[in-house]
């Protein structure tokens, strides 16, 4: 639109160029660097400068790396980091999902004693993260007997009030005139929620499962304090450990591989629904 | 508006029951011991406490450790937020102006979002490594004897970098949606005023996203204060020394490995009355911007 009254002029449009140009380079450069690291062998990793391009070693790395090489540096291998770092992934979003779903129907479409003070209760865990009650916290678990469990890597981590308050946001656009259609054709709670709430509530789910599943993969300070056992370690755990006792020896082509297969799952979501991850981003923030 | 409803009574109480059990078993019972070991002394075997009222608070506020930690984390938090922030705003007009491309410049630009903090905080550790990185080589070509793992300055610069590099797609999609939600009506009359581009951006652009701003404000600093704990605790665990410890790192440190039970606990429930403004401060701003629409 460079005829526009406050187009932009030839030049400064190829200078936006430029610079955009710059700022992806930056900004996927990180990414790039590991992926060919882990294309190439040990010991050109360890001779700088890297080469730019993958090298010959990619499909050996991988299949060393997958075929118990990663077993041998963290003791477990990345077929279990993976799906642990799944279950938890998807265990977070799903569960979240569902709870905080259940209580925005609940606090919008039924009266009850004590309602608002609900939503308060609900509402004020906004302001209690993980970091800010680490020890007491961790004391429940140990409790509860949910060390080194799928349930303790999850459970704590579902009840936020953020997807709670998207909901309840969106449940109040729901005009009184469609609720009263569908009492007045005999439509109870769960017809109500399954036939009209829930497939409004599609582009919703589907924004809100992008922003959770990638929540729950790259969480860090929560996994760290409930595992102890390596088989339970998410990938992102894993990798941590093998780098603190880095020394001479340390595979590093094999780091740079598991390095690639924590990231490329949440990057691939991200950029293939990506419509869904602004959407969601944008709107849950807000 | 009057809402609706349906006229049960005991099916919301089980609707709204497993958030609420979560949310009082994970998040409310946790809270109120931190609170209340945070005004016990207890020994590290926890076989016996004693009430010393806001001795532990004293000691913490006294504790130049504590200090340091206070310290480093506002350098490590302004400099995130700023440089982040920064870049994303800048990137942002740039995919304004252009027409062609700018659905590949965003695919590029959202990848780090994707990329959990401790593996950023990795990923330029790997580049920058002294003995292996392959950029290791810029600071020393401008003749910096580089070593991030045991100078302060060089190690708070790479955790900035990591922590920086990562939220910049966060900060990037929310000023492409503020700047996208400028009328061009404003932009054109200042243009018929005589004002040129430069212009047009500091005295119209600019402060119309001010809202926009302030948020990113905020998400920052909530980020930076807490979420980079990954990032601390994998590239440089605190050191060299104590010069990139932070107060979260603190928290988890104190109450982990040297079991200083009352003392972490007295820095949670500080921590907690940070966030508290923190988030007041947030609410309170975005009611501001509903109403003026």
């Amino acid at each position: 639109m460079a005829e526009g009254l406050v187009g932009t002029s030839r030049r400064s449009l190829t200078l936006a160029h430029v610079l955009l140009i710059l700022g992806c380079v930056i900004v996927a450069f990180p990414i790039y660097y590991v992926t060919v690291a882990s294309t190439h062998s040990l010991r050109t990793i360890l001779n700088p400068p890297l080469p730019m391009l993958p090298g010959p070693e990619t499909i050996e790395n991988y299949r060393e790396a997958v075929s118990g090489g990663i077993n041998r540096i963290g003791g477990v291998g990345v077929d279990r980091l993976l799906l642990n770092t799944t279950i938890v992934a998807l265990g977070i979003a799903f569960g979240k999902i569902v709870i905080s779903m259940a209580s925005a129907y609940a606090i919008v479409f039924f009266r009850f004693p004590l309602r608002m003070v609900c939503f308060w209760l609900i509402f004020i865990t906004l302001m209690l993260p993980v970091e800010v009650r680490i020890l007491p916290t961790y004391k429940v678990m140990v409790d509860l007997g949910l060390i080194d469990t799928y349930a303790g890597l999850i459970l704590p981590l579902i009840a936020s009030a953020t997807a709670t308050l998207l909901f309840r946001q969106f449940f109040m656009t729901i005009p009184n005139e469609l609720f009263e259609a569908a009492r007045v054709d005999g439509a109870g709670p769960w017809r109500f929620f399954k036939d009209i709430l829930l497939p409004l509530s599609a582009t919703n789910i589907a924004a809100l499962f992008v922003i959770l599943f990638i929540y729950g993969w790259t969480q860090y300070l929560w996994p760290l304090l409930v595992t102890n056992s390596n088989s339970m370690n998410t990938i992102v755990i894993a990798l941590r450990k093998m780098i603190s006792f880095a020394d001479a020896d340390t595979p590093w082509d094999l780091v740079m591989v598991t390095c690639v297969l924590a990231i490329l799952p949440p990057v691939l979501i991200v950029v293939l629904m990506q419509r869904w991850f602004v959407k969601g981003l944008v709107e849950t923030e807000k | 508006m009057n809402r609706a409803t349906f006229p049960h009574f005991w099916l919301p109480l089980l609707l709204i029951a497993p958030q609420l059990a979560i949310s009082a078993i994970f998040f409310y019972w946790p809270a109120v011991q931190a609170l209340y070991q945070s005004v016990l002394r207890e020994d590290p075997f926890g076989l016996r406490s004693t009430f010393v009222g806001l001795a532990n608070f004293r000691n913490v506020l006294a504790d130049p450790a504590y200090l340091n930690a206070a310290q480093v984390t506002v350098v490590f938090s302004l400099l995130t937020a700023g440089f982040s922030m920064a870049i994303a705003l800048l990137l942002a007009v740039q995919a304004e102006k252009v027409v062609r491309g700018r659905g590949f410049y965003r695919t590029l630009m959202i990848w780090p979002y994707a990329v959990a903090p401790a593996i950023a905080g990795m990923l330029w550790l790997f580049m920058f490594n002294p003995s292996f990185g392959t950029l290791a080589a810029i600071p020393r070509a401008l003749g910096i004897r580089w070593d991030p793992l045991l100078n302060s300055s060089q190690a708070m610069g790479l955790v900035v970098a990591a922590a920086s590099w990562k939220q910049i797609s966060y900060n990037f999609l929310f000023f492409v949606a503020g700047l996208q939600a400028i009328p061009k009506s404003l932009i054109e009359a200042s243009a018929i005023d005589g004002a040129g581009p430069v212009r047009r951006f500091w005295t119209i652009v600019f402060p119309l996203l001010a809202p926009t701003t302030f948020f990113l404000l905020v998400v920052n600093t909530v980020y930076a204060l807490f979420d980079t704990f990954g990032i601390i605790h994998a590239v440089t665990s605190g050191g060299p020394g104590k010069s990139t410890e932070t107060l979260v790192y603190k928290v988890y440190n104190d109450g982990f490995v040297n079991l200083l039970l009352g003392s972490s606990a007295a820095q949670s429930v500080m921590l907690m009355v940070l966030v508290i403004c923190l988030t007041a401060f947030q609410f309170k701003y975005i009611e501001r911007k509903v109403h003026y629409g």
